[in-house]
């Protein structure tokens, strides 16, 4: 499966990263993240340059690393500033450090051509950094390829059956979808807008809304990394205003972070930033463990098919039809990101 | 946003609704063209192929072709 090099992904959100080395691959590329003790996050490569030892299990001193094999030391730009027993550094003694930038609570890394690495083109989940949202999060790993969750995200009627008694109802599935895909911007919008849904436990719960409701799912993908969930969520009936702000609704910004970390497995990073009850600890946390719940129920099944897929023939014929629509789109924008321009997944 | 209306950054989009009540999908193209089908594979690729098969703002509707296999 090939990557979009040239992008910038999630390797960490920001509270992850602090004064403890932490081991992340990103397509493929061994990382060690930390933060100066000036606040700023760096990344560099996950090998010492001598011997191959991984600087994540090693130590920082002050702001730089110190293997913890034979003490090769690095500085945040990844140059070796002590080798043990001689006064000389090799001129080649030094490992790699990656453009980083946090954004919106998330700590971005880019993996490609450094020249191409502009960070005006990071998308952005402002929520996620909105004192007048409530935010909670987490991360999962899945042994299973990008795509797969590319595809789990983008056709949320799996919500129904995947999901029942969490955040999966029959009028997900049920209900058709709009999808445009902005060919110049490269972001492919998927909504479904439910008139008179039943209430999943998720946003009951939550949001204290008994009975019916009308439940609005709009879909902002980013390729290659970033997703977002526009979640509107109203009693039965109550739309927005024709102006003003939309303060009968309950609205919920759900963040997907995608990021290959190797060919056939992959960092699910996610949260829920929501506009109600924002200082109620115990709507966080039934929403965290609700939302990991779901995460957990994604992993297994895209586990699954990861396996599945890892032992079919060459050239096995998948369906499509409509509810697929907007898959077919995203699959199409990654792989033209990749290089190929293909309609057909990544793989 | 109408349809076959370009982006307010004025970019190219692609949009398909799903007729409600149908299983029919309708494609607009950006230059205004709509074909209707009754799956994606197909009508992303006439949209792709824009402007090839694009003449006419308005398209009647495809022959429905039922669901097709999609190289994986």
């Amino acid at each position: 499966m090939e990557f979009a090099r040239d992008q910038w992904y999630v390797a960490a959100h920001g509270v992850e990263v602090g004064r403890d080395l932490l081991a992340r691959t990103v397509l493929g590329e061994p990382l060690v993240l930390y933060r100066t003790g000036a606040g700023e996050a760096v990344a560099l490569a996950d090998r010492c340059v001598h011997r191959r030892f991984p600087l994540s299990q090693s130590r920082l001193d002050g702001d730089t690393v110190v293997c913890g094999y034979h003490g090769f030391t690095y500085d945040p730009t990844g140059a070796c500033v002590f080798v043990p027993g001689q006064q000389r550094i090799p001129r080649t003694a030094r490992v790699a450090a990656y453009p980083v930038v946090e954004q919106d609570s998330l700590v971005w890394v880019w993996i490609g051509d450094r020249e191409r690495a502009d960070p005006a083109t990071i998308p952005r989940a402002p929520w996620l950094a909105d004192p007048r949202y409530a935010v909670v999060r987490g991360m999962a790993p899945l042994d299973a390829r990008y795509g797969l969750l590319v595809d789990n995200l983008m056709d949320l009627s799996h919500e129904t059956y995947l999901h029942g008694g969490y955040i999966g109802t029959p009028e997900v599935a049920d209900t058709p979808i709009t999808t445009e895909v902005d060919e110049d911007r490269g972001v492919v919008h998927v909504s479904r807008h439910m008139d008179d849904a039943e209430c999943p436990p998720f946003y009951a719960r939550s949001t204290g809304i008994q009975g019916r409701i009308t439940r609005w799912q709009d879909i902002e993908y980013h390729p290659p990394c970033l997703y977002l969930l526009h979640s509107r969520i109203a009693p039965q009936g109550v739309y927005p205003p024709a102006e003003g702000e939309d303060s009968a609704a309950f609205h919920a910004e759900i963040v997907y972070a995608i990021t290959p970390s190797t060919a056939h497995s992959t960092y699910d990073f996610w949260a829920v930033a929501r506009d109600f009850a924002v200082d109620d600890e115990s709507v966080s946390a039934y929403l965290h463990q609700s939302n990991h719940t779901v995460v957990m129920q994604d992993v297994a099944a895209l586990n699954v098919l990861e396996r599945v897929i890892a032992a079919e023939p060459e050239r096995y014929q998948e369906l499509s039809i409509n509810i697929d629509t907007g898959g077919l789109a995203a699959r199409r924008l990654l792989a033209r990101l990749v290089g190929s321009g293909t309609v057909g997944a990544p793989r | 946003m109408s349809p076959g209306a370009d982006a307010p950054g004025g970019g190219r989009v692609y949009r398909v609704h799903w007729v409600p009540g149908t299983d029919t999908l309708r494609g607009i193209c950006h230059c205004g063209a709509q074909r209707l089908a009754e799956e994606p594979v197909a009508l992303w690729q006439w949209l792709l192929d824009h402007p090839r098969g694009h003449h006419l703002p308005t398209v009647p509707a495809a022959d429905p072709t039922g669901r097709q296999a999609v190289p994986a």
